[in-house]
């Protein structure tokens, strides 16, 4: 990385021509990021032969100001403050041929308060280049100016939970399973057991939209008599998060608004609607009082593999700014990726209103959040109420715990997987309070509150052998091994 | 039927001992204990009436308990919950809450449907002690 090429004159930086990206002054090893600056680091896999240097000078040029040729129409621009800079190229540790690239970008660059924006010009051409043969925006660093224009999570941790009055411990959800086949009539049956039987919330699916075997008026009016008749059973707040993701605004303002009518605390969009479209429905939530859940469907196709595409950590920043109140970060411990390192670097930041920079969670950047509403982390995934101690350790109070099979496959009914989910959450939490070690005495925890509550003790029988131990894919890169699921 | 809103109404009821362990974490957390008693334990009914001033810089949690205990003479037969405060910034609001007594009896509530045009329905949640008042 001794490469330190002197900016050539500008007389001949402005010749016809092809210039390679470094001389066109992509390339700035003694550049000094300012504050304001939007920073992000990619993960570069330059083609066989290529330099390092020039393909990250060409990643800084094709996601800032540059084309393949010198234009003459620089020279009606400032066009020194709007080139992006590399300032910084590193080798990954063990992985030879890829390096981590370090871009500086000038906020004047990106319109306030717009996630399409800044995805377009981050992610817009260049993971597509040819001499690059992969690349992936690993972590990125908001400025607090850039952050501020953003409006943020409709409702936030706090508030969330004194308008449910729930506090001191995770919230409790399912989805509705099977995810597909069921009518409003059946569907409202699953949320109404697993309500009453001590869940805060139950969810649609991510493809459950409005399909021959139930159209989505249905399913609102069933799901909404399920909620109330679990509210005057219980005295509790509960919730149903109504999917309202469809083929267009018009379609989801209008779903939402009926939602509304119907008295649900909360509505629930899918990432694959788009930024914009969240943007929009984070807006019409903090219009209407609504939570807002988003389930991150489809973002395992450019988030799980490490070379190529964006990272979720990446992914869930956009989603706080953006503003989503719910989102999907993992489980460590269930079904689906996550290591455990990386999720913590996920959940940090929905939940912290300043990041540090951890490379061993995949923050590259010290993140402050300006007092920008906190985002409700959402575990789901092949959990159960016996690894509820590790839940609870691993993930803390401030998360919505979900068990879809964890409580419906009861073998007692959904009503009574529900409460052994409750259970087992209010035990464990009682001791941790207490003062016990709950990471290892949880199984005895678990077992003695099961003694007083037969649902827990046929779940605990049941689910006792069921863990998911894989190696996940996206790991930490300053970890000498990766760490397995639990 | 049993109302369930806070941390621990799915356990057994707690005892004193039980209390005292859940008041003591509270102080260590440098949290502000608060009791605070209702015979309308509505959902939206927020502002159950204060015993007394939430209490800060507690050191010890036998003086919680000794409050408690005055409140659950003269209110025995209200519900009682008892919730840490944390002012800390970016929280300024309650970190716990748990129910510490509740009547022997509980009316519970009942669900008014008003039945709108089409199939619309709205729901209405009426807490039968605030009825019987």
């Amino acid at each position: 990385m001794n490469v330190v090429d002197k900016k050539p004159e500008k007389r001949s930086r402005y010749s016809a021509g092809v210039m390679e990206y470094r001389q066109m002054g992509y390339w700035d090893p003694d550049y000094e990021p300012k504050d304001t600056d939007v920073l992000a680091v990619f993960r570069l896999t330059p083609q066989d032969g290529v330099d390092p240097i020039e393909a990250a000078a060409a990643v800084a040029g094709e996601s800032s100001t540059a084309t393949w040729t010198v234009v003459w129409t620089d020279r009606l621009t400032a066009c020194d403050k709007y080139r992006a800079k590399c300032y910084r190229v590193d080798p990954v540790p063990n992985a030879p041929g890829s390096w981590f690239v370090f871009i500086a970008y000038d906020l004047d660059l990106f319109e306030p308060g717009s996630i399409a924006n800044l995805a377009a010009s981050i992610i817009g051409n260049v993971f597509g280049f040819k001499p690059i043969k992969a690349l992936r925006l690993e972590d990125m660093r908001l400025p607090i100016g850039y952050v501020k224009s953003f409006q943020g999570p409709p409702t936030g941790i706090v508030v969330e939970r004194e308008r449910l009055d729930k506090f001191g411990r995770p919230l409790l959800g399912a989805t509705v399973k099977p995810k597909l086949g069921l009518s409003g009539r059946n569907y409202g049956r699953v949320v109404y057991e697993a309500l009453k039987g001590g869940l805060d919330f139950t969810k649609d699916d991510e493809n459950i939209n409005s399909q021959p075997f139930m159209h989505w008026r249905d399913r609102y009016l069933y799901c909404m008599e399920a909620v109330a008749k679990a509210e005057a059973a219980s005295g509790e707040v509960k919730g149903t998060y109504l999917n309202v993701t469809a083929a267009t605004m018009e379609d989801m303002y209008e779903r939402a608004e009926f939602a509304k009518q119907l008295g649900s605390v909360i509505v629930m969009i899918d990432l694959v609607i788009g930024y914009t479209a969240i943007q929009s429905m984070a807006k019409w939530a903090r219009k209407n009082d609504m939570i807002l859940h988003l389930h991150r469907a489809g973002h395992s196709t450019y988030t799980r593999q490490k070379n190529h595409g964006v990272s979720f950590r990446v992914i869930t920043k956009w989603m706080r700014l953006a503003g989503v109140d719910h989102i999907h970060a993992g489980t460590v411990v269930g079904k689906l990726e996550g290591d455990p390192n990386m999720t913590r670097g996920y959940y940090d930041i929905c939940r912290e209103d300043y990041n540090p920079k951890r490379l061993e969670h995949g923050l590259f950047f010290d993140q402050h959040w300006a007092s920008l509403n906190k985002v409700m982390p959402v575990a789901s995934g092949g959990i159960h109420a016996g690894q509820m101690h590790k839940l609870v350790d691993t993930l803390g109070e401030d998360c919505v715990l979900q068990f879809g099979g964890g409580t419906i496959g009861h073998p007692m009914g959904i009503a009574a997987g529900a409460t052994a989910n409750r259970v087992a959450l209010e035990a464990i939490i009682f001791a941790r309070n207490a003062g016990r070690d709950i990471l290892r005495e949880g199984e005895e925890i678990l077992e003695t509150a099961a003694k007083k509550s037969l649902p827990l003790k046929q779940a605990l029988e049941i689910w006792k052998d069921v863990t998911f131990d894989y190696a996940s894919t996206d790991t930490p890169d300053f970890l000498p091994t990766a760490t397995a699921a639990e | 039927m049993r109302l369930t809103q806070g941390c621990f109404s799915y356990l057994p009821d707690l005892t004193e001992a039980d209390i005292r362990t859940q008041v003591q974490y509270c102080i260590d957390k440098g949290w502000a204990v608060n009791i605070e008693f209702s015979d309308d334990p509505h959902p939206r009914n927020t502002f159950w009436e204060m015993w007394g001033l939430p209490m800060f810089d507690i050191k010890d949690a036998a003086a919680v308990m000794l409050e408690l205990n005055a409140c659950c003479k003269v209110h025995g037969d209200s519900y009682i919950r008892v919730s840490g405060f944390d002012s800390s910034h970016g929280w300024e609001s309650v970190r716990i809450s748990f129910l510490v007594d509740r009547p022997k009896n509980e009316p519970g509530f009942r669900l008014i449907r008003t039945e709108g045009a089409g199939r619309m329905v709205r729901y209405s949640v009426q807490s039968m002690t605030a009825v019987a008042e």
